[in-house]
């Protein structure tokens, strides 16, 4: 399998990236190439020009901000589940980043190339939206910062404009009392999520102050804040009657997505179940 | 024409390569390097794995292009003389391998495994293996393979 | 002879884990595979596939992609739409009329069958420019619909395969007793179960993708294939005799290393012959290798029956009566050995390890659009066991009865063939020595049944769901005594032919018909040949793979390399010594009845007047002190054709957990017997069984071809088609009972298959026990047993 011809350029900066990226109508950035590449080897992608960005140093950093942790675009899976500072501070990164593919594919994707992508069954759009990230793209028209939620919009869709790109995850310092987690039930064959569920709950005094539970692979729109499973804990007490609650209520409403592995009535039971681990997790029960 | 210089098992090469070429095939067809198999065309059987600075990476999954000015060892830069890597031995030692097709694969990813992490259980090992698929052995062997290089002095 | 052989031989490395001559190239990046191989002008062929299931090609248009920079030749159905490959086994209808045998074209010009069927060959400067090239011809097709289902492709009004074969029926078969008398049984029967299961599709997926190279030299006129096959004779017979018409001495056909083949690459097929053409047509060697998403495609999968089966019993728990009803799909066209896989290799081991008075098989064999069936991994003997081992213990539960009580109660009792007579099977074949009490009892005593059981309840009360499966099985192996399957209609004899050539300084070379494609022969036929003549393994070198050194052969499959060939070489061994101990008589000045051969030394019996196998190899090709009337030379071939098959067997148990949440199903322990008669290299032997389990396993829990309707394959990749990973599978727990083979040199029956055999059952048992043992009495779950499948069925 090999790709249609194509031209291949470096960037050496974000800028030089993006005027690149105006000025060849039928380019593509390509960053660790680990979504890219497989699509170009079926044919189904075949763009003229590769921007590469894999190596620009400005989009490859990992350091604490605010008590928060912002995350160079570039960053690999790799570098994210083995940095000091985000093992300390978020479960919920280092559990989805470890079961993101294998070993090599964590050697050589990255966080950037994986939220632009934005594959329905991604294992780190669920874990930015629980955290409430922020993301950072830019473009021709200068910066923007968007809410995780805001920006993951659908299947293989998010909120990047035409000649922009993703430069920076910003995950927010975690509230005192808090805990993130991810539960991951995996399609055999890819290891792509059936089912991926990340949760950050916050306890103050045994009760529930704050919950945020995302989903994966759970909808055909991708990743999804579930706003119904939070609200249904905030207030509570952080127990297993309030968790099992709670996540029998998740999944509603939304359009399930199904394949040959996990039709739509398992996927949701599923989503249930994944809930109420991640939540077990979460309020460390 | 992108040109390219990589480092591969010390040499350094440089090539004019065309864009869609994939790492890969530059090893295989370009380099002569063979031991570097393909097994799949959807990244995930693992069979390419190679180093590429010091890390295990699907060399079918990357354009040679992306390679430039990398460190490159293949299966046939891992011994260092005639003195095998200590997973090549244990692969030997334990029966680790069968068909051979997905043993340098294997030992490629072994060995950033073993690197970081030198003394991993057995289901460390299986998981940290989870990206290269054997069909011959069953896995019990490879698995004791890399506890026997683990162990290894 | 029985194992009398071993005894005289000195035992340095029979019976020893010797570690493997072959490793060496392996682990440094030096095995060749085919793909590995670069010839001087070489140019590269892709293949235009067919993307629909069944379409009628109205027109295939090339002209764009003939003009493009770089292109070499564009074959069509056209120009070699004449040639098509055969099927090497002959089945009759029940009324003795002869198989539908519908042509299998190298290049297809009227209707495609199934998707991936070859319509083009473009042969390029690169295999960039023949992608380019071949995704500018452009086929016109009038799509027709399409048939996946065997059991539904017989029905009237079904679309058909190939428009001359009514109701897409190869041909039905049927073996075992009168149907009329198992009727009778079965109506007798105190308890009847009945089963209705599909043994689904799988794909091979050796590791290595298929490659061939075809090479022609037109200053010798010399044909040469370069192709990961497992036996590369065969190919070449099939290939000159039956699709070419090349003269067979002037093809040479060569099989590298090869990178695994479960059965998919003993096929002649059609791309082998495309690239012989093409090279002869070009005056250049042409490569193909296939992408993994055409071996899906193209490579002949394994399995697809659909099953209606019924075993019934006595008050007592004894068998009486077995009555099946299978539809086996075969796919679009007959591969080599398909017509055989559900019939002779299927049908005969439905006595399984039982006493089972009465049996009876009604098959019927189907053409579908989909890629052909053959033999994978097994072949037949694993749907044999996987029906009959999913009745056993389904049988246990029902009648509330010990799963392994009810098999020791319905075991045939050991013997050895020797001093006891093989046992007569109702399906044809005579089983050769066996204990198949000894393993079962050796298989419970670790897992410790009634200590699992305890878990087992235990395990429920906090929430977990075990269970365990068993599955006691046997097959045939050591394919194939000639007149036994000639009378069962054979194209072929399957003996195997081995060449022992001790050069002048008694260094041996040793040729084999048999070809390894990843079993180690380099190291298990050394330790044999060393240890029989006494010298050491590094003096041997065995050497396989190409029809230019090696006589002749029939590959490697159905266990038979050692069983088999490994038997040839005895032979050729025996005739060495024979020979050697004329020479050594004449020059020690004795009659050769006074000579013995031991630890590689020629010695007049009761003296110490001796000579070294050196000193006769020497003597041998410097004859000046030599026997009259005797030739020059040390070099002895010898093809040995088996008496019988082989029969292996053993017991298997799984042990697994459920997430009763989820379905999600983990094997904890996995045990396996196996008796493989005698043991040349228990490593080996050892390593053989556990990657047969993992395929097994993999069938039980993972693996499975899915057709949509319209006949496209919906899992044809690794991100869809799952197989074990590392992380699937437990460190498995074996042992060995040993009752040697009693008709070959060796002793030794075949291990190759044995793990794929035997595991399947097993888990599926586990799973259905670890239900039935929560209350959910579900009969079947479909393989494979994903766990959306066996969460629905805890659901009931
Ligand atoms: C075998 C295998 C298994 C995998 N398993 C998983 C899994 O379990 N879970 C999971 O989440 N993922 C999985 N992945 C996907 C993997 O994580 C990819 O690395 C990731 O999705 C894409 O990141 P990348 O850097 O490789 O992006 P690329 O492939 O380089 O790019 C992907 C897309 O994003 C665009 N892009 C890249 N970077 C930017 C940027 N900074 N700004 C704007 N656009 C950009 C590209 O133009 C392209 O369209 C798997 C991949 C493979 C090959
Ligand atoms: S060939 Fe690279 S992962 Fe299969
Ligand atoms: S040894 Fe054959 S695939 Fe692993």
């Amino acid at each position: 399998m090999i790709p249609q011809a194509v031209d291949y350029k470096r960037a050496g900066s974000v800028s030089e990236a993006i005027s690149l990226l105006a000025e060849n109508p039928d380019s593509k950035i390509l960053a660790g190439g680990h979504s890219l590449i497989p699509a170009m080897k079926l044919r189904l992608n075949s763009p003229s020009l590769l921007i590469d960005i894999a190596r620009i140093p400005e989009l490859r950093y990992i350091e604490v901000r605010d008590g928060g942790v912002a995350i160079g675009a570039a960053s690999t899976h790799h570098d994210i589940i083995s940095n000091a500072d985000v093992q300390s501070r978020y479960g919920v990164m280092i559990e989805a980043g470890e079961l993101i593919g294998d070993t090599q594919v964590r050697n050589v994707g990255t966080l950037g190339g994986s939220i632009a992508h934005a594959d329905p069954s991604a294992d780190w759009p669920a874990a930015l939206i629980a955290l409430n990230a922020s993301i950072k793209v830019e473009g021709p028209n200068g910066a923007r910062e968007l809410s995780a939620s805001e920006f993951f919009l659908g299947f293989f869709y998010t909120a990047l404009e035409e000649g922009e790109i993703v430069t920076e995850v910003v995950l927010p310092a975690p509230a005192a009392g808090s805990r993130s987690v991810y539960r991951k039930f995996m399609q055999p064959a890819s290891r792509f999520a059936i089912v991926g569920c990340a949760a950050s709950v916050t306890i103050d005094g045994g009760t529930i102050t704050d919950a945020t539970v995302a989903f994966t692979g759970v909808s055909a729109d991708g990743a999804f804040l579930d706003e119904a499973v939070g609200a249904a804990l905030v207030g509570k007490s952080a127990s297993l009657e309030t968790i099992e609650a709670a996540a029998n209520a998740a999944a509603e409403g939304v359009e399930l997505n199904e394949d040959h592995y996990a039709s739509k009535t398992y996927r949701k039971h599923l989503a249930k179940v994944y809930a109420k681990r991640a939540l077990v997790g979460a309020c460390g029960l | 024409m992108p040109k390219i210089t990589v480092t591969v098992n010390g040499t350094q090469r440089t090539h004019d390569v065309e864009g869609r070429l994939l790492l890969v095939h530059y090893l295989r067809d370009v380099l002569g390097l063979t031991g570097t198999h393909v097994g799949c065309d959807t990244s995930s059987c693992g069979a390419c794995t190679i180093h590429l600075d010091g890390h295990a990476v699907k060399s079918c999954s990357m354009l040679a292009a992306q390679a430039d000015g990398a460190t490159i060892t293949t299966i046939e830069g891992l011994a260092s003389g005639d003195e095998l890597h200590p997973l090549q031995v244990g692969f030997k030692e334990e029966h680790g391998l069968q068909c051979g097709f997905c043993t340098p694969g294997m030992i490629m990813c072994a060995a950033d495994l073993l690197k970081r992490n030198p003394n991993p259980t057995e289901q460390e090992i299986r998981e940290g293996l989870e990206g290269n698929i054997c069909r011959c052995t069953g896995y019990h062997n490879i698995v004791r393979a890399v506890q026997h290089a683990a162990v290894a002095p | 002879m029985g194992n009398g052989g071993l005894i005289i031989m000195s035992n340095k490395f029979i019976g020893k884990s010797v570690k493997r001559v072959e490793d060496k190239r392996f682990i440094t990046g030096k095995g060749r595979y085919t793909d590995d191989i670069n010839l001087p002008g070489m140019t590269h062929a892709y293949i235009l596939r067919s993307p629909y299931a069944h379409a009628r090609i109205k027109s295939i248009d090339t002209s764009a992609a003939a003009a493009m920079q770089g292109v070499v030749t564009i074959m069509t159905g056209d120009e070699v739409g004449h040639y098509g490959v055969p099927c090497g086994w002959q089945v009759n209808f029940k009324n003795g009329d002869i198989m539908k045998e519908p042509p299998h074209p190298l290049l297809v010009k009227d209707k495609v069958r199934h998707v991936g069927d070859a319509v083009a060959m473009v042969v390029a400067e690169s295999r960039e420019i023949a992608q380019d090239a071949a995704e500018a011809i452009v086929v016109d097709y009038e799509v027709l619909p399409a048939i996946t289902d065997a059991s539904k492709a017989v029905e009237a009004g079904a679309p058909l395969v190939h428009d001359d074969v009514p109701n897409n029926i190869c041909f039905d078969w049927e073996i075992g007793n009168p149907k009329a008398e198992v009727d009778e049984a079965m109506a007798s029967a105190a308890h009847v179960t009945t089963l209705e299961f599909v043994n689904q599709r799988v794909s091979p997926n050796a590791m290595e993708p298929r490659s061939y190279i075809g090479h022609y030299d037109g200053v010798y006129d010399k044909y040469t294939l370069y192709t990961s096959t497992q036996n590369p004779h065969l190919i070449r017979l099939l290939m000159c005799a039956f699709v070419l018409g090349l003269p067979e001495h002037k093809v040479r056909v060569v099989g590298p290393d090869v990178g695994g083949g479960f059965g998919s690459k003993i096929y002649h097929y059609t791309e082998e012959a495309l690239v012989t053409l093409a090279a002869k047509k070009t005056g250049r060697p042409v490569k193909w290798t296939e992408t993994r998403s055409e071996a899906f495609l193209t490579d002949a999968h394994g399995r697809d029956h659909v099953t209606k089966a019924e075993m019934g019993f006595d008050g007592d728990g004894k068998i009486v009566g077995l009555r099946i009803k299978t539809f086996a799909n075969l796919g679009a066209y007959l591969s080599t050995f398909s017509t055989a896989v559900p019939t002779y290799l299927h049908g005969t081991l439905l006595q399984g390890l039982y006493t089972t008075p009465k049996i009876h098989l009604d098959m019927t064999c189907v053409f579908t659009n989909t890629t052909a069936v053959d033999a994978y991994r097994g072949a037949g003997r694993p749907e044999a066991t996987y029906l009959l081992e999913r009745l056993l213990d389904l049988s246990a539960l029902e009648m509330g009865v010990n799963p392994t009580e009810l098999r020791l109660k319905n075991f045939i009792p050991a013997f050895d063939g020797v001093t006891q007579p093989g046992y007569q099977t109702n399906v044809a074949l005579q089983y050769d020595s066996g204990n198949y009490h000894g393993v079962l009892h050796r298989g419970l005593e670790m897992l410790g049944y009634e200590d699992f059981r305890k878990a087992q309840k235990e395990a429920a009360a906090s929430g977990k769901l075990l269970g365990v499966g068993f599955s006691t099985y046997i097959e045939a192996c050591g394919i194939a005594p000639s007149a036994v399957v000639g009378s069962l209609g054979a194209r072929a004899g399957l003996y195997e032919v081995g060449q022992v050539r001790v050069q002048p300084t008694g260094k041996v070379s040793v040729f084999t018909g048999a070809h390894s494609h990843g079993q180690g022969h380099e190291t298990t036929f050394a330790q044999v040949v060393a240890d029989r003549l006494g010298i050491p393994m590094e003096d041997v070198d065995i050497i396989h793979g190409d029809s230019d050194t090696v006589a002749f052969g029939m590959g490697t499959y159905g266990s038979r390399s050692l069983a088999v060939g490994g038997s040839a070489i005895m032979k050729s061994l025996d005739k060495i010594i024979e020979k050697g101990a004329k020479i050594a008589a004449h020059k020690l000045e004795c009659s050769p009845d006074d000579i013995e051969f031991v630890d590689g030394k020629f010695t007049v019996k009761g003296t110490d007047k001796s000579l070294g196998f050196g000193d006769i190899a020497l003597t041998a090709y410097v004859p000046h002190v030599y026997p009259a009337n005797l030739e020059p030379g040390l070099d002895f071939s010898s093809f040995y054709d088996p008496t019988n098959f082989t029969y292996p067997f053993g017991c298997h148990i799984a042990v697994v957990e459920v997430d009763k949440e989820t379905g999600a199903t983990k094997v904890k322990r996995f045990i396996a017997v196996d008796d493989v008669g005698n043991v040349i290299n228990p490593m080996i032997v050892d390593g053989q069984i556990h990657g047969g389990l993992a395929q097994g396993i993999g069938q039980a829990l993972l693996e499975g071809v899915e057709f949509d309707g319209n006949g496209q394959i919906i899992n044809g990749s690794y991100m869809d088609y799952a197989m074990p990973r590392a992380d699937d599978l437990p460190m498995f727990e074996l042992d060995r009972q040993v009752t040697p083979c009693p008709h070959n040199p060796l002793g030794v029956k075949g291990a190759g298959e044995a793990g794929c055999i035997g595991s399947t059952p097993a888990v599926v048992n586990a799973v259905i026990d670890a239900l039935w043992s929560a209350g959910h009495q579900v009969k079947d779950i479909r393989m494979p047993l994903t766990s959306e499948r066996v969460w629905s069925a805890m659901q009931s």
